[in-house]
């Protein structure tokens, strides 16, 4: 009687060992993934680093970057000086860029003209930009909304 | 060394240093009665499977959360978005809590309805009803930490009903808010309290009505123990224990589908200037409250509605907490038809009342 | 101290802040002027007021009293002598007589630069050139002076927002008369345009937005010198703000066309005070389209005009579906904040390509909106990748929950194995 019954456990107990290992490593292997630090490291949307060194940034010139799904603009000044501003023109949110031979920021939708302190100085932008905080890093340019 | 032999030689490792026969008998003879009600047997570790997920989810998911205002719903959107089956350790997470809080349930009302709470297990019974608060209380806290705008209303809705409390209640609802309304202070209150205080007052707690389920093995149902026949029984080790796994290996498979398919929403950023979106629900483990309350006319005589409303609850609570001292029948071992009749009342009063918040039409 | 002293202690020097905002903005009238002392005391309510209302007003602040404009004896409680002519005394000024009366010294350059260097001198000038200013020198008792616009004996100063010409109570000022088709009778202009101006898209942005830089009256019509544009200087009125369909438009076939008909540019299909919110709906050939109200059936005109309406239409729906897939997909906990930042490009293009329209040049839409349905589709593209993913994970489950199943089944047929097994050695242990 033993020999009948002993392939069958024997299926049995391999058919449980190898599911239970099984089990183990789908259930580790999210676990184990889930502990390593996914590349951004950390939520972006409080403040995020750009891509670019300061150095690389020259003065009279302006830059789109990403801050989550919204443009903002990085803009070292003719004086020097690295300021960050949301890209979002507060008129019909048209992506605004940087002009250099006028040395403002426009917007090319409807010819609403910015400064750069952001604030809204012609055409119909009915507010400022909204102004980031920038942080520069030893090599690295990090842009904050603050609160 | 195969898997049994390293368990072999650990094991006589530690019992020549601990002695663990004890144990051993102790597994050895611990028996399950079986009879058409054993099925309720497995509802109680069920609901400890679960909490043990939760545990562990809860875990890796403090890993990554940030409880401020700022930046609650951000770290719940990162980790479900960006970490690597983030999605799939908060859904398992959310998912989990509701079957666990369903399984409580049952569990609380097998327990009433076979009368296991009758001498000598009065105590068995009270553990297990503060359990099942601290239980809500989890379900509480941790709804309000994604912050999103559902949460911070059913938060504000709660803590106000809290406030109907007569003497104390303004006093406990700025002590749960952590100020006068709900804030980023509440934020960090309640995430003491379900990642630190709760898990504390558990962890005692549970490892009481543990210890008393072992001491004073599982109750049969009075008719059964009249009738003075041996019960029929079987081993919990292995018999019973792989049964319990067959369950819970179920479970898990439920949450991971309902984490695929029916994946906790993200809902939007909590606005406390934004005026209460219509449709303002607790969770379902609440509906029946917030449904009488709905009901309750805004005064009765000179007193508020709504505290009579708590005031009654409050009274109900503590008369399901003290139903073995109060059913004088089970105390001496006979049926007590009077508390089961009670009992069907309160469930379905339960179900009726949960039913009816999610299909009335509009609110107050 | 006791709890009184304490409370009285308390509420006086609490007091002068309640007194002081109670009158915010009205100052004390001078007590040794016998105009305002005398005035204050009539009780006939149309004398007195004046003097009352005195207190607000910016003159007084500026040290300008009664008898800087109406002349007179401020030193003396006699009637007689205070109102006398020899003193200068001119009463209360004719309806002709009222702006030369303000403009001795607002068009005096000289003195106005001792108040405020900034201030304008022209006003004088400017509103004989208007058309309240014509008809007032041919005799006109009910035209518009200087008090009409500016209250009397309580005007304000340009910033403070109960002034009625802060703009946004300008349209409440001029709408005193132009609003008021009665007393309009017969001088065949319209009257319904309060109520035109207030539903339109400048006065929302002016008075519930906020934005003070929105046109109100005075802003296309000009203050002193108020007139309406002429159809030659309507679009020069528009561009000041619109200025980039001012420019297409100048360089539009349009503009030959309106001048050669007579028409008003900008105002011929936007209207002039009932400007509202434009739509997609304006473009085409439909019944709400403006083309057709031009442009006759199966004419070229027309045919352009659905061409745009086409190009305008196909963008705006590419649109629509990339962010449908991108809510649909975001919903489900997928990451596409990249997608929707490069969406954003069609968007803009989408609004280039309406301001486009005033060239009328379908192929120049054309070329914008093609550019947009590129992005558009291509965002489109991440959003059913984001999708895939999605669709990956459920396969991923199927193969857990497999593993579970597997499991499971290893456990009951254990069960099974063990309890046949026991049967079996009951069995033994009985026979034996």
């Amino acid at each position: 009687m033993e020999n009948v019954v002993n392939p069958r456990r024997g299926f049995v107990n391999l058919l449980l060992g190898g599911g239970v290992g099984a089990l183990m490593v789908s259930v580790l292997y999210p676990v184990v993934r889930y502990l390593i630090p996914p590349k951004s490291g950390e939520p972006s949307t409080a403040n995020v680093t750009l891509p670019w060194k300061p150095a690389e940034i020259r003065v009279n010139s302006g830059r789109i970057f990403r801050f989550g799904s919204q443009p903002g603009i990085l803009v070292r000044t003719p004086a020097g000086d690295l300021r960050a501003f949301s890209a979002v023109c507060t008129h019909l949110n048209c992506t605004v860029q940087y002009r250099d031979e006028r040395q403002d920021i426009w917007c090319a939708c409807h010819n609403g003209v910015y400064d750069l302190n952001g604030k809204n100085v012609s055409g119909p932008p009915p507010r400022p930009l909204e102004p980031y905080k920038v942080f520069v890093k030893g090599e690295e340019i990090v842009v904050s909304k603050g609160a | 060394m195969t898997p049994p032999r390293l368990v072999q030689a650990v094991t006589a490792w530690l019992d020549e240093r601990i002695d663990l026969e004890e144990i051993r008998e102790f597994i050895r003879h611990k028996v399950v009665p079986v009879h058409s009600h054993t099925v309720w047997y497995y509802f109680g570790g069920m609901t400890l499977f679960l909490f043990t997920i939760q545990v562990c989810t809860g875990i890796l998911l403090l890993l990554y959360y940030r409880p401020s205002a700022e930046e609650a719903y951000e770290s719940v959107q990162f980790i479900v978005t960006e970490v690597q089956f983030g999605w799939l350790i908060r859904s398992i997470h959310s998912w989990s809590a509701n079957l666990m809080i369903a399984t409580l349930m049952i569990h609380l009302f097998s327990v009433y309805f076979t009368q296991a709470y009758r001498k000598p297990r009065e105590l068995t019974w009270l553990s297990g009803m503060i359990l099942f608060g601290l239980a809500l209380f989890f379900g509480f806290s941790g709804y309000l930490l994604p912050w999103n705008t559902l949460a911070y209303f059913a938060t504000k809705v709660g803590t106000d009903v809290a406030g109907q409390v007569p003497v104390v209640g303004h006093l406990l609802t700025r002590i749960l808010r952590g100020g006068e309304d709900v804030t980023g202070a509440t934020l960090s209150r309640f995430y003491g309290i379900h990642v630190a205080i709760l898990p504390l007052l558990t962890t005692g707690i549970l490892g009481l009505h543990l210890f008393l389920v072992q001491k004073q093995g599982m109750s049969v149902p009075v008719e059964l123990e009249r009738s003075g026949q041996p019960s029929k029984t079987m081993p919990f080790f292995p018999d019973f224990l792989l049964r319990d796994l067959v369950g819970w290996l179920t479970a898990l498979a439920v949450l991971a589908a309902l984490a695929a398919y029916f994946p906790w929403e993200l809902g939007f950023k909590a606005d406390p200037f934004a005026p209460a979106p219509a449709g303002i629900r607790p969770e379902w483990y609440f509906m029946f409250m917030f449904q009488t309350l709905k009901y309750i006319p805004a005064k009765i005589g000179p007193i508020d509605g709504e505290m009579v409303g708590v005031m009654a609850f409050g009274l109900g609570g503590l008369l399901l907490l003290l139903v073995p001292f109060l059913d004088r029948k089970s105390a001496r071992g006979e049926k007590s038809p009077l508390f089961i009749w009670v009992g069907v009342g309160i469930v379905t009063y339960i179900v009726v009342l949960s039913v009816l918040g999610y299909v009335a039409p509009g609110g107050r | 101290m006791s709890w009184r002293w304490r409370l009285l202690l308390t509420l006086l020097l609490v007091a002068p802040v309640f007194m002081r905002a109670a009158d915010a903005g009205a100052q004390k009238l001078p007590e040794d002027n016998a105009c305002v002392q005398c005035h204050q005391g009539l009780g006939d309510p149309r004398l007195a007021s004046p003097a009352e209302r005195f207190a607000q007003d910016i003159h007084l602040a500026k040290g300008i009293l009664c008898q800087d404009c109406h002349g007179g004896d401020p030193t003396s409680f006699d009637p007689e002598k205070a109102m006398s002519r020899s003193k200068g005394f001119i009463g209360k000024p004719t309806h002709q007589a009222i702006p030369r009366l303000c403009g001795k010294c607002h068009s005096d350059a000289d003195y106005m630069k001792q108040f405020n260097p900034t201030l304008r001198v022209d006003q004088l000038q400017e509103y004989y050139t208007s058309v309240h200013g014509k008809l007032l020198k041919k005799g006109d008792q009910k035209v518009a002076t200087c008090i009409s616009c500016h209250d009397v004996h309580r005007i304000r100063g340009i910033k403070d927002q109960q002034a009625w010409t802060y703009p946004v109570k300008v349209v409440d000022t001029c709408g005193r008369c132009h609003g008021d088709a009665k007393y309009m009778a017969g001088y065949n202009i319209p009257t319904d345009v309060v109520v035109k101006y207030k539903q339109s898209v400048h006065y929302e942005a002016l008075a519930k937005k906020g934005d003070l830089s929105a046109p109100t009256c005075n802003v296309c019509h000009g203050n002193h010198g108020a007139a309406p544009p002429g159809v030659g200087s309507v679009a020069n009125v528009c561009g000041t703000c619109h200025s980039v369909p001012e420019e297409l438009f100048a360089k539009s076939p349009h503009r030959k066309g309106f001048a050669a008909l007579g028409l008003a540019p900008c105002v011929t299909c936007h209207s002039n005070h009932d400007v509202m919110q434009t739509s997609d709906e304006m473009v085409g050939t439909s019944d709400k389209a403006v083309c057709v109200n031009c442009h006759q059936e199966n004419s070229a005109g027309f045919k352009q005009a659905g061409v745009m309406r086409a190009s305008l239409d196909g963008l705006r729906e590419s649109i629509q579906r990339a962010k449908a897939i991108l809510d649909q997909a975001e919903n489900a906990g997928m990451e596409i904040s990249q997608a929707r930042f490069e969406l954003r490009g069609a968007t803009d293009i989408l609004l280039k390509a309406r301001v486009a329209i005033h060239l009328v040049d379908p192929a120049a839409v054309r070329s914008l909106t093609e550019e947009g349905n590129k992005i558009a589709d291509a965002t489109h593209a991440r959003g059913v990748k984001a999708l895939e993913d999605l669709a990956f994970r459920h396969r991923g489950l199927w193969v857990s929950v497999g593993i579970i199943l597997l499991v499971i089944a290893g456990l009951v047929l254990k069960i099974r194995d063990m309890e046949r097994r026991r049967g079996q050695e009951a069995a033994v242990g009985r026979r034996g």
